[in-house]
This record gives structure tokens, C-alpha cells and sequence, in this order.
């Protein structure tokens, strides 16, 4: 009984919790333009790295993603907007990246694409575009509660020298400056995006990783359960707000 | 990034009315290393940008860039040209490490 009001009194909106917002409302005005621009958003080229890689036969079963799937316009509608998610077949909580890398070494039996490969973030930003517009919609309860609850614990728990907790920033102290950067509310809509700051696109693993690195904390591995967790609850906590990748980022 | 000059996007409209100013939009994929970087090791960087580029309409030029080292990765570039007759717009481009890339698209002018 205790350990349930304790958690209902987490999951309880505190007072300073405001209604979701995309990370997109807290970039200038120029940026705001680049990714609505889709021939002028950079990550676009990267999206079209992902529409060859679709096509293209490789592995030892000298397969392509389009054989099995055919068109991505189809076949791969909505599919972001529900990860990550429980994968009955891995046996865990998946992220989009890590349900490509399985397919590609099942299905096409070639090597697992290392994290950031621009080809691996293609395919990422290629799929994730097919989900466009549509709400975040992942599922925590059943068998991913226990790593939803370590999501949420995770983003509330103090690290690093700084002895920060993502909810510090980023419930708290959102739309404040941090520097010369408005703080988000770290919603994970735009990702794989385009960051200004890599001149590159990138995961929302290379970003969260980009955050334990501010706070003066060690950062987890790509691909770690503990990235998993927090995307996981990020999702969550970005329910219902569209997806936006491939987005633009400072 | 792991390959020099991999993709570029170049958008020109497919038709447009003789004498119609038309805008040609141009998206590559470079890393423009600016020569003043270094690595982890320390080791400098060298420098790599795309310092020449090229843009010809129907054989004639319509546009020449010397660039320079302050650009940012993955450049844009956006002008205006006149449509004067249908044929190709044609871009070329090369960089420090000697890799060129053209890229090409056609235009219906009536």
C-alpha cells in the first residue's frame, strides 16, 4: 500500500508541471524554418542515405529491407510512433535503432551496423519520417513496466558532479536560458535529427549521452538498458504529442 | 562522417514559362573541415571544404563560388536564374581532397 501511494504520488503532476510541449517551440525562429523546409533540413540528406539503404540487397542472404517489406510508405506507417516497445521475438524493450539492427542481422544476416553509422541513421530517419504527424503512442504496462519504472527513476535521480536530475532542467527549469540555449522540456519528438552542434544527424542516444556529459556524469553505452529505460519513459512522457523527425536541433 | 562527397539535393522546377525567374536550390552533403580543427589525438585535421562550385544552365554559366573555410558542414545554397530555354541545369563541385560531384536536372521551359 505504501509502495503504491509512493508511486502514484510520483506519477501525480507536480506543481510545476506544464502541458507538454515539443522541444521544436524552444528553438529560434531559423531553425523553426529549416525543419519545416524539406528540401533545406539537413537531415533530409541523411533520410535519403535511408531510402537507398532500404533498397539496397546485402548480408549473406543478399536481401533488402524493400523485399520483405516492400514499400516504406506502407508498411512502416506508425511504427515509430510506437517504439520504443516490447519485441516478442528479442524478448525486451526495443528502440527503432535496435528493431532495424535485429532485422538487418536475422533477415539479411549481414553485420549489426555500428551506433551512428550514417547508413544505420538513415534508415532510422527514413522510417521515423513515415510516422510523421502522428501522436506518440508506446505502451509501459505489462512486460515493460520494470523498465519504464527504471526509465522514470533514471530521469529523477541525481547524477554527476553537478548533481543533476533530468527533472531538474527539464521540468522545472524549462523555457528559462541555460547559457544561450532556451532548456526544453526534453521531449523526444524530432529524433533522429539534424543538431547544429554535430553538423550531423543523430540519435536521441547521442543526445541523451550529450546530456549525462553536461551534468558531469559518466555516460551509459550506446545501445545500454539504461538508455533504453529513458527513452522508454520519455515516450511515455511525450504521449500524444506528433512526431516531428527528421528534426532540426541547436 | 566516413565518405567525402556521398549525396547532394538539387531542386530546379520541372517546367516553367520562357523568361520565368526560377529558383535553384542546392543541398550537399560535405564536411567542410576547416583546416583549424584537430582530433583527439591532436593531430591536425586537414583542411577539406568544397572550394569551387559551378552552376550551368543550358550550357551557359549561371552562377561561380569560391568558398571558403567558414561554412558549415553540409552546405545550402539558393539562387535565382532566368528560364531562357528547356535543357539541364548542371552543378559541379570539387573539393580539397580532389573528389568532384556533379549533379544534374532538367527543366521544361514553354
Amino acid at each position: 500500500m505504501r509502495a503504491l501511494a509512493l508511486s502514484l504520488a510520483l506519477l501525480a503532476a507536480p506543481a510545476w508541471a506544464q502541458a507538454p510541449r515539443s522541444g521544436l517551440d524552444y528553438q529560434g525562429e531559423d531553425i523553426r524554418r529549416l525543419q519545416a523546409d524539406d528540401f533545406a533540413n539537413p537531415a533530409m540528406l541523411w533520410v535519403e542515405r535511408g531510402a537507398a539503404a532500404w533498397k539496397r540487397k546485402q548480408g549473406a542472404a543478399n536481401t533488402s529491407c524493400a523485399d520483405c517489406h516492400g514499400a516504406a510508405e506502407q508498411s512502416m506507417r506508425g511504427v515509430a510512433a510506437r517504439l520504443p516497445g516490447w519485441d516478442k521475438r528479442l524478448g525486451r524493450v526495443s528502440t527503432l535503432d535496435t528493431r532495424i539492427n535485429a532485422c538487418i542481422v536475422r533477415e539479411q544476416r549481414a553485420p549489426e551496423p555500428p551506433p551512428e553509422a550514417d547508413d544505420a541513421i538513415g534508415l532510422q530517419a527514413y522510417v521515423a519520417l513515415q510516422s510523421r504527424g502522428m501522436p506518440l503512442q508506446v505502451e509501459v504496462d505489462g512486460v515493460a513496466q520494470p523498465l519504464f519504472e527504471r526509465g522514470r527513476d533514471l530521469y529523477n535521480q541525481r547524477i554527476g558532479q553537478m548533481n543533476l536530475a533530468c527533472t531538474h532542467c527539464h521540468d522545472q527549469q524549462a523555457g528559462k536560458l541555460l547559457l544561450v540555449e532556451k532548456i526544453s522540456q526534453g521531449q523526444p519528438t524530432a529524433w533522429p535529427a539534424y543538431r547544429m552542434e554535430w553538423q550531423a544527424a543523430g540519435s536521441l542516444e547521442r543526445r541523451l549521452r550529450a546530456c549525462f556529459l553536461g551534468v558531469r556524469a559518466e555516460m551509459p553505452a550506446y545501445r545500454s538498458e539504461d538508455l533504453v529505460a529513458l527513452q522508454l519513459f520519455l515516450a511515455q512522457r511525450a504521449q500524444g504529442l506528433a512526431l516531428e523527425a527528421p528534426g532540426v536541433r541547436r | 562522417m566516413s565518405d567525402t562527397v556521398t549525396l547532394g539535393r538539387l531542386r530546379v522546377p520541372p517546367r516553367a514559362q520562357r523568361g520565368e525567374v526560377i529558383e535553384v536550390r542546392l543541398l550537399l552533403q560535405h564536411p567542410m573541415e576547416n583546416g583549424f580543427r584537430r582530433d583527439t589525438l591532436g593531430r591536425s585535421v586537414p583542411r577539406n571544404i568544397i572550394h569551387r562550385l559551378v552552376a550551368r544552365y543550358d550550357g551557359r554559366e549561371v552562377l561561380r563560388a569560391e568558398l571558403g573555410t567558414g561554412m558549415a558542414a553540409n552546405p545550402y545554397f539558393a539562387f535565382f536564374t532566368r528560364a531562357t530555354a528547356s535543357g539541364e541545369v548542371v552543378i559541379e563541385w570539387e573539393d580539397d581532397l580532389g573528389v568532384k560531384g556533379r549533379l544534374t536536372a532538367p527543366i521544361e521551359v514553354s
